[in-house]
């Protein structure tokens, strides 16, 4: 194998590789990249065995072929080398070896035989559809903070994506929680997408996705089965397993009878919650919201750093209340508003809060409150 | 050469006995007045304490431990000569010394001992680092201008009140950092007062086992054994660089305590790194529900030790020790620190069913890491578990009716398996 690759569609492509190997893996071959150069193209592919991240980049193809060297090791020759420079990569198929060449710089790094490389089993995808990345982007970057990282209920590690009923008709919606704060996102069902099956997508499978969603003007199309799905643009097609287990029945967990409601600038709300916690300790910073005719007191209170209390001109109109909640969370939840007003509905005290933007049901938030 | 005496606390210039009281229990070194790191430990702690409490018992052997599987916690001097050590087990203990009296482990009447000693100590010095009931660290620089006497006087003369004043001896090991103060503690035992000075500090270490070393136990010596390390000697040979390449961290310390270099400081506030209780079996048992009894009352265990500190762990270990003596271990971390007994015994539990069945067990153990402070921990519900907030709650009321009626007045069936 011989080819010539620009520097930058080198690293993109690369970079793509060594951000899904393992770091730590004890089979050597999922650390490398399997390159493979024919016609006019070559792909960049690379698995960690639960996703497999295929990349094609236009090169010049001087000898046809296929290898394996470590994502790592190349990702950073190639991050080191100067913008703009003509990358040669050749492979005899016969040293073990492959040189890397750039102006005067010149590597040599040891290959694996591509015949040793995992390639995912292709799969029957049930549901293909298209979507406009916004809107996947959307979907994901709403959901993505209240995925759980505890490994005892496995099946709330990733994000839920399936086909639900709203009162609008059907739509694709995207829900994730922790058991301690819950974010359910819509979008319009894309065509084709209707029979779909839920399945719940890992996080680490979200974080890769996201490199596939900064077009604006890009179109990503899905496919989904009960066990992988995948996501594709013509560069780039990401597959994945999918998480096996059932996520939980989550619309019971959505309060409907919250009738308390907050109405409160976003942006000013965030901020001070992130003032009055600094005097806090890090990890479990209680915020206590007081909540009067128009008037909300945020304040913290850490018998051992300090205390803090800051106070906003909200909406509100109910009954009285005093409710606590980590201030993580809050601070989290907050940030997901791009407009400009949040809206908290609340019971008591002890019971879930409801956080949406507006009127819009389209992204709502559950979160559970703390004891102060 | 500056010298004290360790009967009436005179200090005096050279001499075999005291000029005061003639005692011959005499201390001499040339830095003897200028050391000031100490490390305190109790002779055959337990023991001392059951033969105050007890005299009838004083003049016979008396191994602290129990039960057939048992191990021995503390031997008395008496029974040591006949070769009983700790953590022997209680069998071979007994073949070696039949004639032994065993009695039980009475914790609360140790810990109240130790807080009597504590007492004690907090008089010298406001740094104190207890290692365990029975032990600490003390530094005593700067104390000399307070109390008028130099810190090898003060030791003497704590060591001199906890025998006239709570029966119990204990020796004492004076030197200019903490590695070394432990080491010299050992030297001399029962009712020791040992010195090591700057001046000596590499000709005593330099023929001396790298096992000395706190910390350093069968593997880490088998790994250094191979490395042909065997005496501190050997260890100078290593550049630091080297030693640091193959031992890791361990390296790094090993590079300075080869030196008789030691900076850790006498902390009283090093914060505990995990919580964990274990037990032995009586006969090993592979039945699911008597071990998921021990589960329960272990995890019980350990989150009473969590609340009593005011700590919260997000780390739940699971140990288990088959017949044949290998070792299971398995760990989840939890989305958020927790305390509670209940979140602790369902993670545990977890740990357990995932495991599978690969017993007989001897052993269980349940273990709390990633420790920090309590404040906020279970305090946020679960959406997703509307049983988990009725659990805590439950757990909030047992603990406040154990406060005002004690451990036993309120049990959940489970710990009766």
């Amino acid at each position: 194998m011989k080819i010539s690759i620009e520097r930058s569609e080198l690293l993109k492509a690369v970079g793509q590789a060594q951000s899904v190997v393992e770091r730590r893996n004890t089979i050597p071959i999922l650390a490398n990249v399997l390159i493979e150069a024919d016609g006019s193209n070559a792909t960049f592919r690379a698995t960690d065995l639960d996703i497999e991240v295929i990349d094609k980049a236009p090169v010049q193809v001087e000898r046809a072929g296929a290898t394996t060297v470590s994502a790592v090791t190349l990702h950073e020759i190639v991050r080191k080398l100067p913008d703009g420079a003509l990358v040669t990569l050749t492979d005899d198929g016969a040293s073990g070896r492959i040189t890397v060449e750039a102006g005067r710089s010149n590597f040599s790094l040891a290959t694996l035989p591509k015949e040793d490389f995992p390639v995912m089993a292709s799969s029957e995808y049930e549901t293909n559809f298209s979507i406009p990345a916004p809107i996947l982007r959307r979907l994901f970057d709403k959901s993505k903070f209240a995925i759980s990282t505890e490994e005892t209920r496995y099946y709330l590690n990733g994000v839920y994506m399936h086909v639900a009923a709203g009162e609008s008709g059907q739509m694709l919606r995207c829900v994730a929680t922790d058991g301690h704060r819950l974010a359910r996102i819509d979008a319009p069902l894309p065509e084709g997408a209707d029979g779909m099956p839920g399945v719940i997508v890992p996080r680490k499978t979200v974080g890769e996705l996201r490199k596939l969603l900064d077009d604006d003007d890009a179109t990503i199309a899905v496919s989904v089965s009960e066990t992988k799905i995948r996501f594709a643009t013509p560069e780039i097609t990401l597959t994945s397993k999918v998480i096996d287990g059932t996520f939980p029945d989550y619309t019971r967990v959505i309060p409907q009878g919250n009738t308390r409601k907050l109405e409160v600038d976003a942006a000013e709300f965030a901020q001070a919650v992130d003032r009055v916690a600094t005097v806090s300790s890090e990890r479990s910073r209680a915020v206590k919201l007081v909540l009067d005719e128009d008037r909300l007191v945020l304040s913290v209170n850490a018998p051992e750093s300090g205390a803090a209390e800051e106070e906003l001109g909200v909406a509100y109109s109910d009954e009285p209340l005093e409710i606590g909640f980590n201030a993580k969370y809050l601070l989290e939840i907050a940030s997901q508003v791009d407009r400009e007003n949040a809206v908290f509905l609340f019971n008591s005290s002890g019971d879930p809060t409801l956080m949406r933007e507006g009127n819009d049901d389209s992204a709502i938030y559950v979160v559970m409150p703390m004891r102060v | 050469m500056p010298a004290l005496c360790r009967d009436c606390l005179t200090q005096f210039d050279t001499g075999a006995r005291c000029p005061d009281c003639h005692s011959p229990r005499v201390l001499t070194h040339p830095e003897l007045f200028e050391l000031s790191i100490a490390h305190m430990d109790c002779d055959a702690f337990y023991a001392s304490v059951e033969k105050r409490d007890n005299p009838g018992i004083r003049n016979k052997p008396v191994i602290i431990g129990g039960g057939k599987r048992g191990v021995v916690a503390t031997a008395c001097y008496i029974a040591r000569i006949k070769g009983v050590r700790s953590a022997m087990p209680m069998f071979k203990a007994l073949k070696l010394c039949p004639e032994a009296v065993v009695i039980k482990p009475r914790m609360s009447a140790y810990v109240e001992a130790s807080r009597a000693i504590r007492a004690l100590m907090d008089e010298l010095t406001p740094s104190i680092e207890p290692l365990s009931l029975d032990e600490a660290f003390l530094d005593l620089s700067g104390t000399e201008k307070l109390h008028g006497v130099p810190a090898a006087v003060s030791l003497a003369q704590l060591i001199k009140r906890m025998q006239d004043e709570l029966g119990l001896s204990g020796s004492i090991g004076l030197s200019h950092n903490k590695f070394l103060a432990k080491v010299a503690s050992d030297l001399d035992k029962p009712r020791g007062f040992s010195i090591i000075g700057a001046a000596e500090t590499d000709d005593f270490l330099r023929d001396r086992p790298v096992s000395l070393i706190w910390g350093v136990g069968q593997v880490t010596k088998t790994a250094l054994g191979k490395a042909g390390i065997r005496t501190f000697a050997d260890l100078l040979r290593w550049e630091r660089k080297d030693l640091n390449a193959r031992f890791g961290s361990m390296g790094e310390r090993l590079y300075f305590l080869a030196r008789g270099q030691d900076r850790r400081r006498v902390s009283s506030h090093s914060p505990m790194k995990s919580i964990s209780n274990e037990t032995t079996f009586f006969d090993d048992t592979a039945d699911p529900d008597v071990l998921d009894g021990h589960i329960w009352r272990l995890a019980e265990k350990v989150s009473d030790r969590a609340k009593a500190r005011d700590l919260a762990g997000r780390v739940v270990t699971l140990k288990l020790k088959r017949s044949n003596h290998s070792l299971l271990t398995r760990r989840l971390s939890l989305h958020d620190p927790t305390q509670f007994a209940d979140r602790i015994y369902r993670t545990a539990r977890n740990l357990f069913d995932q495991v599978g069945n690969q017993g007989p067990y001897r052993l269980l153990g349940v273990g709390l890491s990633d420790l920090s402070p309590a404040e906020g921990a279970d305090l946020t519900g679960d959406l997703l578990d509307a049983g988990a907030q009725k659990r805590t709650d439950a757990e909030r009321a047992t603990d406040e009716i154990r406060k005002k009626f004690g451990a036993d007045a309120i049990l959940k069936g489970r710990s009766l398996q």
